[in-house]
């Protein structure tokens, strides 16, 4: 019955101690789409891709991926975590970090050989750090950095991609590379999911999107949902200057006249 | 003189004990200095701080319990206490909101107080007054026997065992323990076996180097080996290496001494490689950091002539006239360095000597600053 939806979510609760973070959230989404999530902070979006994943354990509910629980269909999930969720210093090497994106395939006491590397040297190319691939981690720039944990996550060769914030803190270059190559996943077929914070470019990077605040407040393609009254009921009042590209009326026919300029504020509560 | 050398050492090394102390350090060495590059980037540097006052109270209680001193015994009530307190101490962060760091500092206490009140208790006893159990504060390796020896090589060698087998797990749990878990490996397993190792490790050391300085035997190598090295596997090879080191050269050094504790000697020893590391390794060490800034910032002042040479052509309208030393210097009031700039741009062609201690910028010179003026 639901082996149509990607990701099947029911009723999902999360929870801190006895704080909820994730309320009560139903959300089904179908197979393909490039869906951006987002909230403001303490939304729960962080919260929802990691449960998601059994990363941590929800109070109540369940996950399906393609109609079976996470852990029968962990090969067909990438992840690409918060670039700040791990220690730069790390002595490792570009290429290593990428290799570590088959560490699942692999098993026990293998070590990854030649064709692990030349898959990762592959990944490494595709984001454009082919030159980069002994570099030890911490000299890479903030924006090199994720494009390394996106090399690793291509190398999972995933059904559906979970990205945590990829655009946060990242150089121009590389926000041009993850879009491309968010594309170039879509139309791959593949599906992705992407928690993010920039209201300006929501339209122009995804196809879909699901509006977080603790609840679900509104999910789907983003000409129906990406308005001005779901983005007051997501993030409050304050969204009344954070809205210039939103699919109302009297915003649709000039983009650059008002009050709003596309350079402003477009991480609310960043 | 080399030969007195040579001799000496091989006195040294045919006395039976020194043999036996300081392969029994080593192998203490190369266990704690490769576990101790795990616990030090996973960022539990203190946990070994912590296992080691633990044990105390586990090895006078499995004392008083069976009344022997066998190592054996001690040894395993050290591991169990030391394995009851990293329960509690991931139990405290788990389910209350203190922080790590709080957590290990109050099971060390706590453990350690009451090692030591159990210690003061049985002292009192007439038995056990000769049993010595006072040596594992500060460690007596020269008390180490044979048998020791041997224990410690078989837990060395499961320790190695384990860590090439699990390898890529330690490391990528360590480093990114989400995405591990995220492809289905059992981040907490393999975080409750490297604590174990390390347990193993710090208990066998107790003897050698007694509860309050074992933390220095994880800590130090392992700080000392990410000086050097970028790669992981050199780290830990680095560290074990540092480890076994600093054991033999303790166990030398504190020998040609009557009353020289070795395990102090050792830690002694290790801190040297520690603060040597520190100051002089390259690219991380604090020398390579002071030189680079100079070299920087000679790189600066180096511009900067260039530039008033620049400028200084421009105002006279290309005339090719050559400036001194002394009017570069009023210039560059504020940067300086202004003769070592001269030389440096004469070598690299930027600027020429036209008269006697006079220079003038070349059509080069005035490329490189318009060039650089585009970029910026």
């Amino acid at each position: 019955m639901n082996e149509g939806f990607a990701v099947d979510i029911e009723d999902l609760t999360i929870a801190y101690k006895d704080k909820p973070v994730v309320w009560d959230v139903d959300l089904k989404i179908p197979p393909g789409i490039l869906m951006a999530i987002m909230g403001p902070n303490g939304a729960g979006k962080t919260t929802l891709l990691k449960a998601i994943m059994q990363l941590i354990t929800p109070a109540s509910g369940k996950v399906l991926i393609f109609g079976k629980p996470y852990k029968e269909q962990r090969k067909l999930v990438a992840y690409v975590p918060q670039r700040g969720s791990v220690d730069w210093d790390f002595p490792t090497s570009a290429l290593d970090v990428v290799e570590m994106g088959l560490y699942g395939d692999l098993g026990w006491i293998k070590r990854p050989g030649k064709k692990e590397r030349e898959c990762a040297r592959d990944a490494l190319r595709k984001v454009g750090m082919m030159d980069f691939e002994k570099r030890q981690i911490s000299q890479l720039s903030g924006g090199q950095q994720q494009r390394i944990f996106l090399a690793r996550a291509l190398v999972q060769d995933a059904d559906i991609y979970f990205m945590d914030e990829p655009f946060q803190g990242v150089d121009a270059t590389t926000e041009k590379a993850i879009v491309t190559l968010l594309k170039e996943l879509k139309e791959r077929g593949k599906t992705v999911i992407v928690v993010h914070h920039d209201l300006q470019t929501v339209d122009e990077y995804f196809d879909w999107i699901t509006l977080l605040n603790v609840r679900k407040i509104a999910s789907g393609p983003v000409e129906d949902i990406f308005t001005e009254k779901n983005l007051r009921l997501t993030y409050g009042g304050k969204v009344a200057f954070l809205v210039p590209h939103t699919h109302t009326e009297q915003n649709k026919e000039k983009d650059n006249t008002g009050p709003v300029s596309k350079g402003g504020s477009g991480t609310p509560g960043a | 003189m080399h030969n007195t050398i040579m001799e000496f050492l091989s006195e040294l090394f045919s006395s039976y004990t020194l043999r036996v102390v300081a392969l029994g350090a080593a192998v203490l060495g190369i266990i704690s200095g490769a576990l101790g590059a795990f616990a030090v980037l996973r960022k539990q540097s203190l946990l070994g701080d912590a296992l080691s006052h633990a044990a105390l109270p586990g090895i006078v209680l499995a004392f008083i319990i069976t009344s022997s001193k066998a190592m054996p015994v001690l040894v395993l009530g050290a591991a169990a206490a030391g394995w009851l307190a990293t329960l509690f101490i991931f139990a405290i962060t788990r389910y209350t909101k203190l922080k790590n760091d709080t957590a290990l500092g109050v099971v060390l206490s706590v453990f350690f107080g009451f090692g030591l009140v159990l210690l003061s208790y049985i002292q009192k006893t007439p038995r056990a007054a000769q049993a010595g159990l006072e040596k594992f504060l500060f460690g007596q390796a020269a008390a180490m026997m044979k048998e020791d020896v041997f224990l410690m090589v078989v837990a060395g060698v499961i320790v190695l065992v384990l860590l090439v087998l699990f390898w890529k797990e330690f490391k990528l749990t360590s480093f990114d323990p989400d995405f591990a878990k995220s492809m289905g490996i059992s981040v907490r397993k393999y975080e409750m076996l490297l604590t174990s190792l390390l347990v193993i490790s710090i208990v066998i050391g107790l003897q050698t180097v007694g509860v309050v300085l074992m933390s220095a035997m994880v800590v130090a190598p392992a700080a000392a080996a990410r000086q050097w090295t970028d790669k992981l596997s050199i780290m830990v090879l680095l560290s074990a290496f540092f480890g076994a080191a600093a054991g033999v050269s303790g166990a030398v050094i504190s020998s040609m001494s009557a009353k020289m504790p070795t395990g102090p000697t050792i830690v002694l020893t290790l801190s040297s490689i520690f603060i040597l590391s520190m100051i002089f390794a390259p690219a991380r060490g604090i020398v390579w950091g002071w030189l680079r800034e100079l070299k920087n910032r000679r790189a600066i002042q180096t511009e900067a002539v260039l530039e008033d040479f620049y400028f200084l052509d421009a105002q006279h309208g290309g005339m090719e006239r050559g400036h001194t030393v002394k009017v570069l210097r009023t210039m560059s009031l504020g940067h300086g360095g202004v003769e070592r700039s001269i030389k440096k741009l004469q070598e690299e062609g930027f600027i020429r000597r036209v008269e006697d201690k006079k220079w003038v910028i070349t059509p080069k010179g005035s490329k490189h600053i318009e060039s650089k003026n585009i970029e910026s």
